[in-house]
């Protein structure tokens, strides 16, 4: 039902690589309108190094980026996110010292007539954004040093649909919640899912993506093993492909893939 | 939901504030004051009584005082601007040495350059001087800038390296012979009876300050009813603005104490045509004009680090340098604007120091990179990166001169003093560090 669509992403036989080390090798992988995609694999094996270049954070060697079929030029952070993507990083990237309003509009503040910070303004949206996020959330006035794991984690994912995502990046999104904000976690991307938004998931952990993913593209030292609808494969299917680089009979089988011979 | 938040939020913080019976804590948490900067008023207030009974009764006098605020002008203006170098993990130990670069430059300009051009004691002579000075200062804190934030230079290195270029290029501009003297308009900035505005116009200054400081707390109010945030109780925001223009008023108030000396005022009676009353003349200096400047320097840089976009990248950056990238912020640019900054307010400290001396010298400004350094973190600024307000900074250079005018008064031997003011600001740092892990 997807393949008439075209893609909102598509990134295509990208390669990175820090010194010697190829980090990323040849991948391609694609995200529809709507579409929750899980990037699953070990720790290195590139797959937060390839979506780092999507956002911007890292220049990749070779391959193209496609946003709605056109291609698309991402240098840094900035020019991802006039495309529309938002990322929320692994070791969230919140300023330890300001407020939850100040990091939410970090980058792109709310500015009085005068060109000064509208500080209330600021507060109120944040408090609105918040509000539907994370209802027990009050620390406003506080550096976000002082909240807990989960409260930043709402900060920060805050953040990125305060400003109308497109594309959504959510790196290791559930690794720092207990239970509850886990769940709080999953509802907010089958609502951002419904309105349209492109998100990918990415998780060294199966039980993680698993439930929440339609589809799951699985990365081995660099290279893509296989993607596989969520609904086509088991979940011991997947470790295998995480683990052996073993494709199922469900999945397509990409460049990294081990042949059985 | 949103006001169900708000009246769940004054709900709990009502709450709170019934639970602290303790009257102090409730004034502190209904003033939303810095305690820590209320530490630092407090530190400074034990430092000047000490110091007026060991000197017997010499320091808590206007002209004590009056000179102290002159004499801490300068530090007190660069300091403002090394809080914004110091929260983004960076240093500049270039800045006394920048400052004596930039006074030479303007101590030839007007005493050798300008008038011959324009004539001697033209009215443009100081306007340009001071410009250039500003120019020069910036000019250089872009170069440092640039080096820092695009070739990757860590800071420490590229100040330090121009620690020695420009203390090096200062003596190159005479080959290090003093210039002197300086503009007539141009030894206002430096302060001296002249350089003070007397009594009427301090104390328009202190009524104006006195409006400002009431207008801000309303507009504050104002804004957070905007959006039904929670307000302050009535009685704490007037305790505010009563301290506020109190400590203004008192301020004043201790300068226009402090006359005119004798000679200066019977000479200037007798070039008007005024009756010497008996019991002499009295003319109150008022504020002087460095004390303006640095004032208005305070001003303008808590303005820009609280309410500006530049000012909130700054912190962010110190905060979590990675974070504000990604956010989006060009902090190389962010980096080089700052040394700019820091390199213009060195231009203004150093036009104070040579119109006080009213002579320029090569040596302008030795250590004064380190006095800098010691009143932001004395003030509060954490090497860390990430913390620290224009405020405290100031507070920290009043503390360090107070120390150093305080051992003069009270005779304590020159070497001595220097072991004083290095154990003062060990111990005031290893206090704050105390302060932050108990307020974590």
């Amino acid at each position: 039902m997807l393949d008439n669509k075209v893609p909102l992403v598509e990134m295509h036989d990208i390669s990175i690589s820090f010194g010697g080390l190829k980090a990323v090798q040849g991948a391609s992988l694609e995200l529809y309108p709507g579409e929750v995609v899980g990037l699953l694999g070990h720790n290195g094996a590139g797959k937060s190094t390839l979506i780092k270049i999507l956002s911007g954070a890292y220049k990749r060697d070779s391959g193209s980026i496609r946003i709605d079929g056109q291609p698309a030029t991402i240098n840094n952070p900035r020019d991802a996110k006039a495309y529309g993507i938002e990322t929320i990083y692994q070791q969230l990237a919140v300023a330890d010292n300001v407020d939850a309003a100040a990091n939410l509009f970090l980058g792109r503040e709310l500015v009085t007539a005068f060109g000064t910070l509208d500080d209330a303004a600021m507060e109120s949206r944040a408090r609105e954004v918040m509000g539907r996020l994370n209802p027990n959330f009050r620390r406003f006035k506080e550096p976000v040093k002082a909240l807990s794991g989960g409260q930043r984690q709402s900060v920060a994912i805050a953040r990125a649909i305060l400003f109308n995502a497109r594309i959504l990046i959510m790196d290791e999104p559930t690794a720092a919640l207990g239970p509850q904000e886990t769940q709080q976690v999953g509802e907010l991307i089958r609502q951002l899912k419904a309105d349209g938004i492109g998100i990918f998931l990415i998780s060294h952990d199966i039980h993680d993506v698993f439930d929440l993913a339609d589809r799951v593209v699985v990365m081995k030292n660099g290279e893509v093993v296989g993607s596989a609808r969520t609904s086509d494969v088991s979940k011991d299917e997947v470790l295998a492909m995480i683990i052996l680089g073993k494709v199922p009979p469900g999945a397509v089988p990409g460049p990294g893939a081990v042949r059985d011979s | 939901m949103a006001e169900q938040n708000l009246i769940a939020s004054n709900a709990t913080r009502r709450a709170v504030d019934m639970a602290s019976h303790n009257p102090i804590r409730r004034f502190l948490t209904a003033t939303e004051l810095d305690t820590r900067l209320l530490g630092m008023v407090g530190a400074l207030v034990i430092i000047w009584i000490a110091f007026n009974l060991f000197s017997g009764g010499l320091f808590l006098t206007p002209r004590n005082l009056w000179n102290l605020s002159v004499q801490t002008a300068s530090v007190a203006v660069m300091a403002t601007g090394m809080v914004l170098v110091i929260v983004t993990r960076n240093i500049d130990l270039s800045v006394g040495s920048i400052l004596g670069f930039a006074a030479m430059i303007m101590g030839v300009l007007q005493a050798e350059i300008l008038p011959q051009m324009l004539g001697f004691s033209h009215p443009g002579i100081w306007v340009l001087a001071l410009l250039a000075g500003i120019l020069v200062g910036g000019g250089i804190g872009l170069l440092h800038g640039v080096i820092i934030a695009y070739f990757k230079v860590p800071a420490f290195i590229v100040t330090l390296g121009g620690f020695l270029v420009w203390r090096g290029a200062a003596w190159w501009v005479t080959r290090g012979r003093t210039v002197a003297p300086m503009d007539q308009t141009f030894q206002l900035i430096g302060g001296g009876p002249a350089g003070a505005i007397g009594m009427v116009p301090s104390w328009i200054v202190a009524a104006l300050a006195c409006i400002a400081i009431v207008a801000v707390i309303a507009l504050g109010r104002r804004q957070r009813r905007r959006f039904s945030f929670s307000l302050r109780p009535l009685w704490a925001e007037a305790t505010l603005a009563s301290l506020g223009c109190g400590a203004v008023l008192a301020a004043v108030a201790v300068a226009n104490a402090y006359p005119w000396p004798i000679r200066i005022a019977e000479r200037y009676a007798a070039e008007n045509n005024i009756p010497i009353p008996e019991g002499g003349l009295f003319i109150s200096h008022g504020i002087a004009i460095p004390v303006l400047i640095a004032v208005a320097v305070g001003v303008v840089m808590t303005f820009i680090t609280n309410r500006t976009r530049f000012g909130r990248y700054v912190f962010a950056m110190g905060g979590n340098p990675e974070a504000a990238d990604l956010a989006g912020i060009n902090t190389r640019w962010v980096t080089v604007k700052i040394f700019v900054l820091m390199g213009a307010l060195v231009g203004i400290a150093s036009a104070i120091s040579v119109a006080r001396l009213n002579a320029a010298t090569n040596a302008l400004g030795t250590l004064d990179e380190l006095y800098v350094i010691a009143a932001a973190v004395i003030g509060g600024t954490s090497l860390s990166g990430g913390v620290g307000t224009i405020a405290g900074a100031m507070l920290g250079a009043l503390v360090m001169q107070s120390l150093q005018s305080g051992m003069v008064l009270v005779g304590i031997d020159s070497p001595l003093q220097s072991i004083v003011v290095g154990l003062v600001l060990v111990f005031a740092v290893w206090l704050d560090t105390l302060y932050r892990r108990k307020s974590n």
